[in-house]
């Protein structure tokens, strides 16, 4: 129990990933797939800044007048950077899924994938 | 052993590689000067072989390395008494081919030849490469390249048949040397550490004895071009190619790669102590005393005159294979000597067959009765190379299967002593009713076409050029029995070399 | 300001101003792009070559970004493997780029032309960061970089590609998103993004659940991005439908860069013997990618259209780096670190002879190549060396590696492997002797071939230097192996 509750943030973590990915993998429709991948890539995130918290601590700006430096008080930033580029990377990733989305929705007029695979067999 | 260095094995394959380039720059539109490039090579190429003779004669050795690609893997040359036997029948026998071919070809007016004269050429490049290889990875590679330039040469009528055949030779002969072969050069670099060839093999003693076992049925399992059974059938599929080709590379050269290949292995792969000590020699006989009498057998039954000869070579080849596996001094002289006595005697018949072909379009056994009167000096060499073939003096065939006869002899396999019987018998089965109904029987009448059984009985041979060649090679098998102090002793060095003595 | 000194950050950010550049360029004066991107690569290659003749003189070099110290600052470390990989990409895409000009025209309308090219800039960017790079963190960055790249660069294909490209999209996410997991894994309990560094940290750590985990993610991360059978879908159809020139670029280099990660997870980040003998991780990818060799080769065998087969042949071809990396001994890495480059020079060919049949012809089917040879004699006789060097036939470059990768599984008693190596030899004999069959001795009844004829130089001239590299790559391996190979070997084995 003790496990369940205090790292919630994990377990949940866990949880949005496995229904992001079950999204991305089983869903037919496009759209709902991106959705997925974005659930799946923002429990990474989650993740990511679980790592940094700490309880009481506080975000690592240096103020003049404070002379000692107690690193514990301090959440880790690192963390918080990489997640930054991380979110500008799945962004990326999102819009370039996007436009192939707006693509393949001129191309066929449907963005359910078995419709799709069917008009390219009847193409054949 | 003295060695020299020289580059003259290399300038000996370059020589028809140069020739392969002129013959595709020429082309067509100079047909004199593409057929003069092939004949200048052949010259050539035999000269240089035979100015390496003296001194291996003498007992020296000749060796060139060309590039170490690695430390382990080098292309290297080696002359030594056996390759210099091998490249010189062979270079001997193209200077003849080539003439034959321009006959051939040009009798039946083929499509494509440049591309032929040209596959032709590398062929020849790569059978000399095997014969100067240093090493089983040189002679590898070139037996390789002998694979796939032969390939155009078997699937050059294009036809659906032809295609078929080809496919099957290259599935045959490249399938078992990629499966087979280098695995068994893998592990030996594995194990020995040592890829060159060696007088008394490379294995050391402490070799488990079931991997040299399995490595030794890899190699003879690999080395496909031997036509040992039951990895013989490429070589029947392969008789779709022109009868040039058939003479030369399924006669001579890809063949007797194949089995010199073998020979290497035994010799100086393996060593004969190791292989007398597994007793892996006495496999390897019963497995080529099989092939001896099985394909004398098919032979017996085939009517398509090429076909015949090509089961009559499956059979022959064995005989070298069963000569170096008696791992006698004499089984290993006759073995040698048979490679030449093979290839000018077998080589004889194809010509033939492909006379008879040009001239009157037959390619069956039974459509042949009475044409000796019609060709009398193509079926004139016909008999002097099927006499060979059986072993009867005088002719060269003789000489090997004394040899093979004594070989047996001294390794008390008396089992093989009775093979060499029975197949001698069926050499004369399946070799006399063609010479007997070439002669003495009158030719069939065709009632519908009255006119052209007439034509039988008046003169009609094959292109002069095409006789000219076949009758040299007849008169090769005769001299070779009158004259085989060259071959004897270049086969004796080997023999002092391997065996230990005499 | 010496500037060999910083050709290892140069490398990077010339293709990526360029990129950039392109654009503006490109609305201004279109004629200008080509040049452009052709001498961004010029210097990719001259920086290249200047790294690896540095290194072979002066051994690894460790560049600190903005001067920050390790294991703060990004550091990109390049040593002969980078080095040896960089050569690889910037030759090859270079090629490509001389190969692309006339191919494209064909397949690409030309106003989006500029953003072709920038988009092939920023792949080679990305391609060529994530292997100067020394920080597990940047990878990434730099992986994402290389694949949304890839993803546009396969969408703009035939009619098929935009799905095609929307798979590869997902399976590729998920593969980063792994790998990123695993990174997330390695920095909580080493508190490091460095290679270098973590390589330090981590052998007391090598115990805990969390450093199995993220290596187990890292792998398969990377596995899925070089599409390690069955994880290998997206490919088939990504590489079949893009754009002639992108197929070659694609497959020649991407799967490579990622052999390269792999190489550095299993190798630097961690330490040999954590994949040998603390978890079976070398032994589980040894019997995975022995599967994916003997599963690509078969499905090969069963294609019609011909970049469909060499896809499938790929997928085989990722087998046996895979197999080679995880062998565990000397022999098998130098054969997989020789087939990185063999494999780059093989399928980049291949695929370029592909489009240059295309180019005329407008068909890939393999029925349709009857007669070839007549039409275009030079591109036919340099697939016939590359299909040799394939199958495995001495003296071609394809045959050093298969030698080393084999007697590498022999030494390691992978049985199977060896039998799988020379089964995959003999499927690329059957596929490619049938095609050869077709060009050289089928009787052309195609209607499609009459104007069929050699492709324009332009693309010609990547073809045979292709093709004569694979002869000369082979007869110089030894060399190859002597002055850079040998010094990847991680130590232990």
């Amino acid at each position: 129990m003790e496990i369940i509750i205090g790292k919630y943030n994990y377990w949940i973590y866990i949880a949005l990933m496995m229904i992001g990915f079950y999204a991305m993998i089983a869903k037919r429709n496009l759209v709902k797939k991106i959705v997925g991948m974005n659930i799946f890539q923002t429990a990474i995130i989650l993740y990511f800044i679980s790592t940094a918290y700490k309880k009481n601590a506080t975000i690592p700006i240096l103020i003049k007048s404070q002379e000692v430096i107690d690193v514990t008080q301090y959440v880790n930033p690192l963390p918080h950077v990489l997640m930054l580029t991380a979110i500008v990377v799945m962004v990326s990733t999102f819009g370039v899924a996007l436009a192939v989305i707006v693509m393949l929705y001129k191309k066929y007029k449907t963005l359910e994938e078995d419709e799709i695979i069917e008009i390219l067999r009847e193409k054949k | 052993m003295e060695i020299i260095t020289s580059a003259k094995p290399l300038f000996a394959i370059l020589v028809s590689l140069i020739a392969t380039i002129l013959i595709i720059i020429t082309g067509e539109k100079a047909r004199n000067l593409r057929e003069a490039w092939t004949i200048i090579a052949s010259i050539v190429k035999f000269t240089i072989v035979a100015s390496m003779l003296p001194d291996i004669l003498n007992g020296r050795v000749i060796e060139y390395t060309l590039l170490a690609i690695t430390s382990e893997l080098v292309l290297q040359f080696k002359v030594d008494a056996i390759g210099i036997f091998f490249a010189f029948t062979a270079s001997f026998l193209w200077i003849i081919t080539s003439l034959y071919s321009i006959g051939y070809m040009r009798g039946l007016n083929e499509h494509a030849q440049t591309r032929y004269f040209a596959y032709f050429a590398i062929a020849m490049s790569a059978t000399m490469g095997v014969a100067f290889s240093a090493n089983i990875f040189t002679a590898f590679l070139f037996y390789e390249i002998i694979t796939v330039s032969t390939f155009p040469l078997v699937a050059h009528k294009e036809t659906p048949e032809a295609i078929k055949g080809a496919r099957k030779y290259l599935v045959y002969l490249l399938g078992t040397s990629v499966a087979f072969q280098l695995t068994a050069i893998i592990i030996t670099y594995n194990v020995a550490g040592n890829l060159n060839f060696l007088t008394n093999g490379v294995f050391h003693d402490n070799i488990s004895h079931n991997l040299i076992t399995l490595t030794f049925l890899l190699y003879i399992a690999g080395i496909t071009k031997a036509a040992i059974m039951p990895l013989h059938s490429w070589l029947p599929a392969a008789m779709v190619a022109p009868t040039p080709v058939s003479a030369l590379l399924h006669a001579v050269a890809v063949v007797k790669t194949g089995v010199f290949m073998i020979v290497r292995v035994v010799l100086y792969i393996f060593g004969i102590d190791i292989l007398k000590s597994l007793d892996l020699g006495t496999v390897l006989a019963y497995i080529a005393s099989f092939t001896i009498i099985a394909a004398s057998v098919i032979a017996l039954r085939q009517d398509n005159l090429k076909l015949r000869l090509a089961y009559s070579t499956v059979s022959q080849l064995s005989y070298v294979v069963l000569g170096v596996a008696l791992l006698s001094p004499s089984g290993v002289m006759g073995s040698i000597m048979h490679i030449v006595a093979h290839a000018f005697g077998k080589i004889t018949l194809f010509f033939t067959a492909g006379a008879i072909y040009v001239a009157t379009h037959k390619t069956n056994i039974s459509q042949l009765d009475g044409i000796g009167r019609q060709m009398p000096f193509t079926m004139g060499a016909f008999t002097v190379g099927a006499l060979s073939m059986i072993g009867i003096p005088p002719f060269a065939g003789f000489l090997s299967k004394w040899y093979l006869t004594f070989g047996a002899l001294e390794s008390d396999q008396l089992i093989v002593l009775a093979v060499l019987a029975v197949s001698t018998i069926l050499n004369a089965c399946y070799f006399m009713p063609i010479v007997y109904a070439a002669f003495f029987k009158e030719p069939k009448i065709d009632k519908h076409n009255l006119h052209e059984t007439l034509d039988k009985r008046t003169l009609k041979e094959a292109p002069a050029i095409m006789v000219i060649a076949l009758v040299l090679t007849a008169i090769g098998t005769i001299l070779i029995f009158f004259f085989p102090s060259l071959f004897l002793q270049l086969a004796q060095i080997v023999v002092t070399n391997t065996t230990g003595g005499y | 300001m010496n500037l060999s000194e910083h050709s290892s950050i140069l490398i990077v950010v010339v293709p990526l101003i360029a990129s950039f550049l392109n654009v503006f360029i490109g609305l201004w004066r279109r004629s200008l792009c080509y040049p452009l991107f052709l001498l961004a690569l010029v210097i990719c290659g001259f920086l290249s070559i200047d790294l690896i003749q540095n290194i072979i003189n002066n051994g690894t070099i460790r560049y600190k970004l903005g001067g920050w110290m390790p294991p703060w600052g990004i550091e990109y470390v390049v040593d002969h493997l980078n080095a040896y990989v960089i050569l690889i990409v910037s030759f090859i895409s270079l090629l490509v780029a001389i190969y692309s000009k006339r191919s494209l025209e064909k397949e690409l309308e030309e106003s989006k032309l500029p953003y072709f090219y920038s988009t092939y800039l920023l792949l080679v960017t990305g391609l060529l960061g994530i292997t100067v790079t020394g920080d597990i963190f940047n990878l990434f960055v730099f992986l994402e970089i290389a694949s949304l790249a890839g993803y546009a660069l396969i969408a703009i294909g035939e009619n098929r590609s935009v799905l095609a490209s929307f798979n590869y999209i997902i399976m590729g996410t998920i593969g980063a998103c792994f790998y990123l997991l695993g990174v997330g894994y390695i920095y909580i309990i080493t508190g490091s993004l460095n290679m270098l560094d973590i390589a330090q940290l981590l052998p007391k750590l090598y115990e805990s659940k969390v450093t199995l985990a993220a290596f187990a993610f890292l792998v398969v991360g990377v596995a899925i991005k070089i599409a390690l059978f069955p994880l290998h879908r997206w490919l088939p159809d990504a590489y079949t439908y893009a754009p002639s020139a992108v197929s070659v670029l694609a497959s020649a280099t991407m799967t490579k860069v990622g052999i390269y990660v792999l190489i550095r997870i299993s190798f630097t980040i961690f330490e040999p013997n954590f994949s040998k003998d603390i978890i079976p991780a070398g032994t589980i990818l040894v019997w995975w990618s022995t599967i994916a060799i003997i599963f690509g080769s078969i499905l090969a065998l069963g294609q019609i259209d011909f970049k469909r087969t060499l896809s499938y042949i790929l997928i085989a071809e990722v087998g046996y780096m895979v197999l080679g990396v995880n062998l565990g001994n000397k022999e098998g890495f130098i054969g997989a670190v020789l087939h990185i480059l063999n494999d780059a020079l093989m399928i980049a060919c291949l695929f370029m002879v592909t489009g240059g049949i295309y180019y005329y012809l407008k068909s890939r089917n393999i029925e349709d190549f009857v007669g070839l040879n007549k039409k275009m004699p030079l591109s036919m006789a340099s697939f016939s060396i590359v299909a040799l060097s394939m199958i495995g036939i001495p003296p071609t470059a394809g045959f050093f590696s298969k030698w080393y990768l084999i007697i590498g599984a022999i030494k390691a008693e992978q049985w199977i492997a060896v039998i799988a190596l020379l089964f995959s030899s003999l499927v690329n004999a059957i596929i490619f002797f049938r095609i050869l069959e077709k060009i050289y001795f089928k009787k052309g009844n195609s209607t499609k071939d009459i104007n069929v004829k050699e492709v324009p130089v332009s693309m010609l001239i990547p073809i045979l230097i292709l093709a004569t590299s694979v002869i000369l790559v082979g007869l110089f391996s030894g060399k190859i192996i002597s002055s850079i190979i040998q010094f990847t070997v991680p130590g232990g084995f």
